[in-house]
């Protein structure tokens, strides 16, 4: 029985951790070449959930509506960086935090005025919405082992365009060093829009994928980006590996944190106490760790300049 | 001249409000104005860190949030002196920045943006979690602080405490920027190779500076709780720490007047902007963005000749 429960929680946290990963890829990536970072990627995250469920009722079909929102995001990422982004490239830190800060006050209240400030929640199609017996007496839904899968098939898709392709050659050695790739006849201009809206589809699929899971609200991007941040800095700026360990570790922490401190905690101490005391360990926990990281190697595990 | 000028007018200004707002039967523009200089006040010291230190803090909320929380959570024990809360507040403040300090300062550029957003974030999801506290939904405070000869329940009275605490504090925030102290702190941020050449570790003085400003904001924090009477964790939300932000860039970084000149343009404009539409947070976000492209020296910069 335990055993069980510990297994279904680490593949929940396995499975948050791939959404995290999602997440961390295209922020690390655009702060990696462009020196840029950009708060509004929640913004997308959120934008993708809400067109996904939106698609999802237009046209009745939950992969088209996946479709919508994949495509919708990567269309308003890129002219979001066309629009807006472009302009703060040369600026230094501060001013990027700022003017991405007013895109997400920009977007929250857009997409309330569209939708509503109340939650909403998708339906999964008959072939999603079932179980799965693992194992015996194991019955784990398969939705969440699809965005498992979905996730990990990304990061495969990922490691090999930045190892494996002339893209990625591009892009890691524009991590590296911006300047020389430009002066090497690179078009630097078009090589930022391509990898922001990249970044932006893989934030509107973590999006769309979160939707049946978590309320689809407005300033659900702002409550992962932040968790996104940990693991950035876990992993290390720019680093695409990094940010997979980060987010495998984040996720996984996090979820098993908040499923047994508690319980943990009653063994050691009242049962009061460990009410009290383990909720607020649980949500502390991943900054804790962040720190811990932060003392050991101050520019992340895998540092990629 | 111009710089002396303007302080005698904006304080005869400040000090002139309740009786006229009264007199014209506006209570509520005492009210606002009050909320204005105690967020002026965290703007203030922000802008130490920020502002001559160059320590982009996306983190300042987390030390009003304790401040606001130490005076509540005392009052709520029964514990209501004045003096005895505000230390509080101001020394649990410090304390918090010193060890969030310790450990962010050490890193610099980005990571000190996400590190110090992700340690108030989980000052913030801690405040959630406090159920005794009133958890997500906050918690009323019992009672004002109590001071001798001022009562912080009338509303005028305690106007004149915020403005007195917020000219200090901005003179404070002067004195320190013009000490050796300050000039160190703000040679570190203009040229940290050749302030290490001359001989001074950045560190300790960056570290002392962030400590400061967070006792300061602690402070703003234990006003805030006593004009707010309701203490929730969104105090610490990073939304509250943008707008900090907001006001020190709005009003001018490394300036004298600036962060009162920005809390002053940002909260009126999100007054009007309220009284405008329901949805101002539609045209308050890209007024932003107008204003980080396009108006770097912030209001006083109109004013005064910028020190950088």
């Amino acid at each position: 029985m335990t055993g069980t429960l510990v297994f279904e929680q680490l593949l929940n946290g396995l499975q948050y951790g791939v959404m995290l990963f999602l997440m961390a890829a295209g922020l690390t990536l655009v702060l990696g070449i462009m020196n840029m970072v950009n708060l509004a990627h929640g913004s997308l995250y959120m934008v993708g959930a809400y067109l996904a469920v939106a698609g999802t009722q237009w046209t009745g079909s939950y992969a088209l509506g996946a479709l919508i929102g994949f495509a919708g995001t990567l269309v308003v990422g890129m002219v979001v960086e066309v629009v807006a982004l472009r302009a703060l490239y040369q600026r230094d830190h501060l001013d990027q935090v700022l003017a991405t800060f007013g895109l997400i006050l920009f977007f929250n209240e857009l997409v309330s005025m569209i939708w509503g400030r109340g939650s909403l929640y998708s339906a999964l199609p008959a072939w999603l919405a079932g179980h799965v017996e693992l194992f015996a007496g194991s019955r784990y839904p398969v939705y969440r082992l699809a965005v498992l899968g979905v996730g990990l098939l990304t990061a495969v898709i990922l490691w090999y365009v930045v190892t494996r392709t002339r893209l990625g050659m591009l892009i890691r050695a524009g991590a590296s060093n911006r300047t020389m790739v430009a002066a090497l006849g690179v078009n630097i201009r078009l090589l930022y829009t391509v990898v922001f809206g990249f970044g932006a589809a893989l934030a509107g699929l973590a999006g769309l994928m979160a939707g049946p899971i978590y309320a689809v609200q407005p300033g659900m991007g702002e409550l992962i980006l932040i968790q996104v941040f940990v693991v950035i800095v876990i992993g290390g700026i720019g680093s695409v590996r990094g940010a997979l360990v980060g987010a495998i570790i984040v996720g996984v922490v996090d979820t098993l944190g908040r499923a047994f401190l508690k319980p943990l905690l009653a063994t050691m101490l009242s049962p009061t106490a460990a009410e009290a005391a383990g909720p607020a360990l649980a949500s502390m926990l991943i900054y804790l760790l962040m720190a811990v990281v932060l003392a050991v190697k101050p520019a992340g595990l895998f540092q990629s300049r | 001249m111009r710089g002396k000028l303007f302080w005698i007018a904006a304080i005869t200004v400040l000090a002139a409000l309740p009786p006229v707002a009264s007199a014209l039967g506006e209570p509520f523009y005492i009210d606002l104005v009050r909320r204005i200089m105690i967020l002026a006040i965290a703007a203030a010291s922000l802008n130490l860190i920020l502002g001559y230190g160059g320590m982009v803090s996306f983190g300042h909320a987390a030390y009003l949030g304790i401040g606001a929380y130490s005076v509540s959570i005392l009052a709520f024990y029964g514990i209501t002196s004045g003096w005895l809360q505000w230390a509080v507040a101001i020394g649990a403040s410090a304390l918090v920045a010193l060890a969030i300090g310790a450990v962010s300062i050490r890193a610099s550029g980005v990571y000190f943006i996400m590190i110090t957003l992700a340690f108030t974030q989980m000052l913030y999801y801690l405040g959630i979690s406090l159920e005794v506290f009133g958890g997500d939904d906050g918690m009323r405070l019992k009672a004002k602080s109590a001071l001798p000869l001022v009562d912080l329940g009338d509303a005028v009275q305690f106007y004149y405490v915020a403005l007195v605490l917020m000219i200090t504090c901005v003179f404070i925030i002067f004195k320190i920027t013009n000490s050796r102290f300050g000039m160190v702190l703000r040679a570190s941020k203009s040229n940290e190779a050749r302030s290490r050449a001359i001989g001074f570790s950045p560190y300790p003085y960056r570290l002392a500076a962030f400590v400061i400003a967070g006792a300061m904001c602690g402070l703003a924090g234990a006003l805030y709780a006593n004009h707010t009477n309701y203490i929730v964790p969104g105090f610490m939300s990073w939304v509250q720490s943008g707008d900090l932000m907001f006001m020190v860039i709005l009003g001018g970084m490394g300036t004298t007047a600036g962060p009162m000149l920005g809390a002053f343009a940002l909260l009126i404009v999100e007054e009007i902007l309220k009284g405008w539409t329901e949805h101002w947070q539609l045209w308050l976000g890209p007024l932003l963005i107008l204003s980080v492209l396009f108006f770097k020296r912030g209001l006083a910069g109109l004013l005064e000749r910028r020190d950088a």
